[in-house]
């Protein structure tokens, strides 16, 4: 009787969790199917298959432009907020001055205040920095990163201080300080960081559709977007299916092979 | 927001770090610490702090065209009375609603049944967490055609129990309910991740002490579970709130907040008076109380979870 009921609980939690991937399922079996068949829609259909969608998406899109801007605004981003964040983080986590405690609070609010909720002044500010319309202009509002400081504080507190008197002591200079000693010992926060934070700006949409107005800046989410309201308006699921999966597979890709790195990253992050 | 690694696992320097703050004396510690800083400084106070002053400054600002402006309320009146921002302000409370509530539930009650790790479970939560690693805009394009009345995936299925020709996003009854459910199926495995590594911190003989004493499923849940997550909710909440404000992406591909202002939120309404109507008075007046009301609610959230956080040791 009990077992059964739990067979029962395994049978629904499962359907609940198939029904979870069904846009998935969708995603990959449509984009499969080339012309314009009747039961678009059917999940399990009889066939013929090929890869003609994705040829006609990457012929219809940007798509060598869409990734090479998407990589480097993730890139980019991505090597400046290391820096940043690392020496932050630091000071924050070794250093006492005062009012410490006002200014972490400072950093924090930044959580709240992400770039497109703050268009208006945002988009001036990026106008007479002359940034406007270009792939920095996506980038710099991030450069800074509150979510990465506080990351990067709870690693530093967690490296033991004696390494770095150790290692003063036997004559190692701030350079050889940071490359041999720190960074080796903060790797795994600035791995986790690295994740969330591609994952991030690979996905985002609203800024960089604010803060560039020609095709030449345009990033793969942009990109998408225009190219699928075009697809849709004729109709072709399965090009919009494979342009789609174009978006989307780089990450989700990564995540399946590196799934625990990846889990354990959002999760130690807890804060976007 | 300290509390939030202490889900995670407990570190084992974490009480070295504790020890070592107050080694140095607090003066002359500051340069080297503005040095430090300076770079994260300066980036937030061009894309952070100023933006703040500067669109608080811009909502008072009245009469630009006229080449002097003058300061007054006149932005906020227009905003008040304009029925497509009360509109939007109300569509904001039902999306956030709508969104948090059953995200939060559903991210639970898949921590709960999945938190047992065994292949089985280790497939299932994957499944539930791949829609965070797509652009919400993938999502959008994909929903199009499952919500598409006739040919569309949900159509198709349903027409199989004589069911079915709804127009999810066309309906304006169905139309915002439609875009929560597609916020609902993107958040909830990341939510779903908080929970689970919060559900580990749960001690099981805690748990099973309450079994043995007779403590019912629903009881356990309430009275032991719940409170211990506390911390959990602590920053799981402030979060959700931010993206209820600004994950927008779908509106702005999928219904351009139609069909008549039946999914137009906040952040959208800002987008059209600054992008379409150049109308930055409005725009930035409807900033403002919108940044005001998520630092409102962020910080009465994250006080009264505080208030119910059980700190262990």
């Amino acid at each position: 009787m009990k077992a059964d009921r739990r067979l029962l609980g395994l049978a629904g939690l499962s359907a609940a969790v198939l029904a979870w991937a069904v846009p998935f399922a969708w995603m990959v079996v449509a984009s499969l199917r080339p012309g314009v068949p009747q039961d678009i829609a059917s999940l399990t259909p009889a066939g013929p298959f090929g890869l003609e969608n994705f040829a006609a998406a990457w012929h219809s899109g940007n798509f060598p432009l869409w990734y090479l801007n998407t990589l480097t605004v993730c890139g980019g981003i991505l090597v400046v907020q290391l820096v940043t964040i690392s020496m932050a983080g630091y000071a924050f986590a070794r250093l006492s001055f005062p009012g410490r405690n006002l200014l972490f609070a400072g950093f924090l609010l930044q959580l709240l205040l992400i770039p497109p909720l703050l268009i208006v002044p945002n988009l001036a500010t990026l106008v007479s920095l002359h940034l406007y319309d270009t792939l920095l202009g996506i980038m710099a509002p991030y450069f800074a990163s509150a979510f990465g400081v506080f990351l990067m504080r709870q690693t530093f507190r967690a490296i033991p201080r004696d390494y770095e008197e150790a290692a003063t002591l036997e004559g190692a200079g701030i350079v050889a300080l940071i490359r041999h000693v720190l960074v080796p010992l903060a790797r795994p926060g600035l791995i986790a960081f690295a994740i969330v934070s591609v994952t991030a700006h690979w996905n985002e949409f609203l800024w960089p559709l604010m803060a560039v107005s020609s095709p030449r800046s345009q990033v793969l989410t942009v990109g998408l977007a225009s190219f699928a309201s075009g697809a849709e308006a004729g109709s072709a699921w399965g090009i919009v299916a494979a342009g789609t999966v174009l978006v989307a597979a780089p990450l989700l890709v990564g995540f399946l092979a590196f799934q625990r790195r990846f889990v354990s990253s959002f999760v130690f992050s807890g804060i976007k | 927001m300290t509390p939030s690694l202490a889900v995670d696992k407990p570190n084992p320097l974490a009480g070295i770090a504790a020890t070592t703050g107050s080694r140095h004396p607090p003066s002359g510690r500051w340069l080297p610490a503005l040095i430090l800083l300076a770079p994260s400084l300066i980036m937030l106070a061009a894309f952070t702090y100023w933006p703040v002053l500067r669109v608080i400054g811009e909502s008072l600002l009245v009469g630009r065209f006229a080449g002097q402006g003058t300061i007054g309320f006149d932005n906020y009146r227009r905003l008040f009375v304009d029925p497509h921002f009360g509109r939007a302000a109300w569509n904001n409370l039902v999306y956030a609603a709508g969104t948090i509530g059953p995200s939060l539930g559903l991210a639970l009650a898949f921590a709960l049944a999945l938190r047992e790790t065994n292949r089985l479970n280790s497939c299932l939560r994957t499944l539930v967490v791949m829609p965070l690693m797509i652009p919400l805009v993938a999502a959008a394009a994909l929903f199009s055609f499952i919500l598409l009345p006739g040919d569309g995936l949900l159509d198709f299925y349903l027409h199989r129990f004589g069911l079915g020709m709804v127009n999810w996003l066309g309906d304006p009854d169905l139309a915002l309910g439609s875009v929560i459910a597609i916020t609902v199926w993107k958040n909830t495995g990341y939510y779903m991740l908080f929970f689970l590594a919060g559900l580990a911190g749960v001690p099981q003989d805690v748990v099973d002490a309450a079994r043995i004493d007779g403590a019912g499923a629903f009881r356990r849940l309430r009275s032991i579970i719940l409170p211990l997550l506390g911390p959990t909710f602590g920053f799981v909440v402030p979060i959700a709130l931010v993206n209820a404000l600004t994950q927008i992406d779908h509106v702005v591909t999928m219904t351009q907040g139609g069909p008549s202002d039946a999914t137009n939120l906040l952040l959208y309404y800002i987008y059209q008076q600054a992008a379409q109507n150049y109308d930055f008075g409005l725009a930035s007046a409807g900033t403002v109380i919108s940044v005001g009301a998520l630092l409102a609610l962020s910080l009465a959230s994250f006080r009264a979870l505080e208030r119910g956080i059980h700190y262990e040791g």
